[in-house]
């Protein structure tokens, strides 16, 4: 008998956990190709997308997984694909093209050291700032991390939901240690699980204008097959889909491609917080540094130093207001995570000088030792 | 002089975006020919167009996606094959037409090409053969004929091309035809039968390009490089793919080569989920939501 969704509480490593998450959501179309650490990921959705009525293809490279996700998006799939540095190098084209024709998708990027091979099976958390940029051009993105197998599973349903809504691919941005990291996964019954389809046109063919954005300046999307006879294309384009080689044009869909990102992003942001309210240092971090963090935070208050922490979920966009606001009243953000420094310096430029901002940079190869993160905090207390 | 009247109909209207005419091509270029024997064998093929899909990648034959008035997707350089991959394997019910050029799909492309082929994912590629890469200006391509002109060959190209229809061959296509801009009655019976073949089909339509490739290999019209198609072109039905190269102002051997049985990608992938699923199960595969 072919499992369908898995309800119930299991013993599950984050890549599996990002595979069941997907399929919760709805996802039923899988490209990718072996990479470490995010391989469990194609295998499981190998194993479960024939189970669940769904295809998976294992392409020639991560440039081809990519460009087929987009095509199956295209076909009326949710679709996804895994990978790690050297792969999500490969990818960063493609995901460009995505965000110009607003193809809605989930790309994994399971973080291992690099740059180049790196090392293949150790974490890091390298490519936060290749998530934001990677891709040539100017754009916004939608990125999140999970700090648990659990969120792998509940930050992937939101991953696809997103896309959905604001009809880009949408990064998760999981580490190593996260994705291998075998912990208790609930899984909700389907009908607990919120999801949301992207919007579909409500004109007819004659009438549909492709990229004619709503008020939350996402524009409808009909799929191939359906009789809408649309053109789209990554070369910039007006709101027929059609390329204009114009600066104009340029500026009205540029802007938009940014600000419909920057306009829901109140929806789109989400942290946790910690000891806040009272902290005079406030550690942000995310995915697995968040956890040991976490730690870090509360053997500084047993201490009694007056610790804080802000646990990024959401990326990018980045939690602009919510380090301003605390900015005003600590005195310093201690930020560790696995790289010589990416979202600090985004950290240090919302403090915009009104709190001091302490890196607490690892190259990768290992998690953070508690007591680094701890030190930290003693020194930005005193 | 004025025997032109602009608003004169083209018979392929129906299927165009007129408002995007003028399209891009140059006088004399061969695409534009392509694209109107495309639609003709379209048409006979009597194919449902709601379920047609045109994919292109970059370049001069490129932009053809976004002058046919179906569902077209104007992707990037290279990458039309996986992303047509995507489209068919999530929706079976399309018929996917890859429409792209030489540089595209056998330089940038190559990978993909030859995966596709193997897989044999039923779909149609029609490659526009103009030797070069027109839309950066004439560089040499995996195409170009040793000791021909281009920008980056400029004392003449010394890289064994690529002969298309051998590649396809050998890596698993079941239908491969090669045709010029000259041949359009027999062009359009091939994409006809190649939209109406199960599986993996090419065909390969070799066409002017005077602009620049013409212009730095003394065929500087379209009518020059029509006149050479005429002459030298040879109709060989059933050639050995390994023996239609095509040499630097030799003999262009056409007609079609290929055309096979071979089960595709999704009969088998049917035959062998349906062991574990039931056949029931896997026949409806995608639409099961």
């Amino acid at each position: 008998m072919a499992r369908k969704h898995l309800t119930g509480e299991f013993f599950m490593n984050g890549d599996i956990a990002c595979a069941e998450g997907a399929i919760s959501a709805g996802c039923r179309f899988f490209a990718g190709y072996p990479i470490t650490p995010a391989t469990e990921i194609a295998e499981r959705m190998a194993e479960r997308m024939p189970e669940v009525g769904g295809t998976f293809i294992q392409m020639e490279d991560e440039i081809a997984s990519m460009a087929a996700i987009l095509g199956a998006s295209w076909a009326g799939a949710k679709s996804m694909t895994a990978t790690s540095g050297p792969g999500f190098s490969l990818m960063m084209e493609n995901i460009g093209l995505g965000i110009m024709m607003e193809a809605p998708c989930v790309v994994t990027d399971v973080q291992r050291a690099g740059p180049s091979t790196g090392l293949p099976t150790l974490v890091a958390q390298g490519d936060m700032m290749q998530a934001r940029w990677g891709s040539h051009g100017c754009y916004s993105i939608i990125a999140l991390s999970p700090s648990s197998a659990q969120e792998m599973y509940e930050l992937t349903i939101r991953a696809f939901n997103l896309s959905e809504k604001y009809r880009l691919p949408v990064l998760l941005m999981a580490d190593e240690a996260v994705a291998h990291m075998t912990e208790k996964v609930t899984i909700p019954p389907p009908e607990e699980i919120e999801l949301y389809t992207r919007r579909k046109p409500d004109v007819p063919p004659q009438k549909y204008l492709p990229y004619l954005p709503g008020a939350d300046l996402v524009p409808a999307m009909a799929i191939a097959g359906e009789g809408y006879g649309f053109h789209t294309t990554g070369l910039t384009h007006d709101e027929k889909g059609y390329p204009v080689m114009t600066a104009e044009e340029q500026e009205k869909l540029i802007r938009r491609l940014v600000e419909k990102i920057e306009v829901n992003k109140d929806d789109i942001i989400e942290y946790e917080e910690q000891g806040t309210e009272d902290a005079e240092v406030v550690v942000c971090s995310y995915g697995v540094s968040a956890r040991i963090s976490k730690f870090a935070v509360e053997r500084a208050r047993q201490e009694g130093i007056k610790a804080g922490m802000l646990k990024l979920v959401t990326v990018w966009p980045f939690p602009e207001g919510r380090i301003k606001r605390l900015a005003k009243k600590v005195k310093a953000f201690v930020v560790p995570e696995i790289n010589c420094g990416q979202i600090s310096l985004e950290v240090e430029r919302c403090a915009g000088g009104a709190a001091k901002t302490i890196p607490v940079p690892h190259m990768g190869g290992s998690v953070h030792h508690p007591d680094t993160i701890l030190d930290a905090i003693r020194k930005a207390a005193r | 002089m004025s025997r032109i009247n602009l608003n004169h109909k083209h018979p392929m209207d129906a299927y165009l975006r007129t408002d995007r005419i003028p399209h891009i091509w140059c006088p004399g270029c061969g695409i534009g020919t392509v694209l109107e024997v495309f639609l003709t064998g379209l048409l006979k093929s009597g194919l449902a167009l709601d379920k047609v899909v045109i994919v292109s990648g970059i370049g001069c034959t490129g932009r053809v996606a976004g002058y046919i008035k179906l569902d077209s997707f104007h992707t990037t350089h290279g990458r039309a094959l996986p992303f047509a991959t995507g489209l068919k394997l999530a929706n079976p019910e399309l018929k996917v037409v890859v429409f792209s050029g030489d540089g595209d799909l056998f330089s940038i492309g190559g990978n993909h090409f030859i995966h596709a082929a193997r897989r044999n994912v039923d779909m149609t590629v029609l490659c526009v053969n103009n030797f070069t890469y027109g839309m950066t200006g004439g560089q040499a391509a995996p195409t170009t004929p040793l000791t021909a002109r281009s920008t980056t060959s400029p004392y003449g190209n010394y890289e064994q091309p690529f002969n298309i229809p051998y590649l396809a061959a050998a890596s698993g296509a079941v239908y491969v035809a090669r045709w010029t801009a000259v041949h359009v009655r027999r062009l359009e019976t091939s994409i006809t039968e190649a939209l109406l073949k199960k599986g993996f089909s090419l065909v390969e339509a070799i066409s002017p390009c005077p602009t620049v490739y013409g212009r730095m290999n003394r065929q500087p019209t379209g009518l020059d490089h029509m006149k050479y198609y005429r002459e030298n072109s040879i109709i060989k039905h059933d050639a050995d793919p390994r023996e239609v190269d095509i040499e630097q102002n030799g003999k262009i051997i056409v007609g079609k080569f290929v055309d096979i049985e071979r089960p595709t990608f999704s009969d088998i992938q049917a035959q062998v989920l349906g062991k574990t699923f039931g056949a029931e199960a896997v026949a409806t595969g995608a639409k099961r939501k």
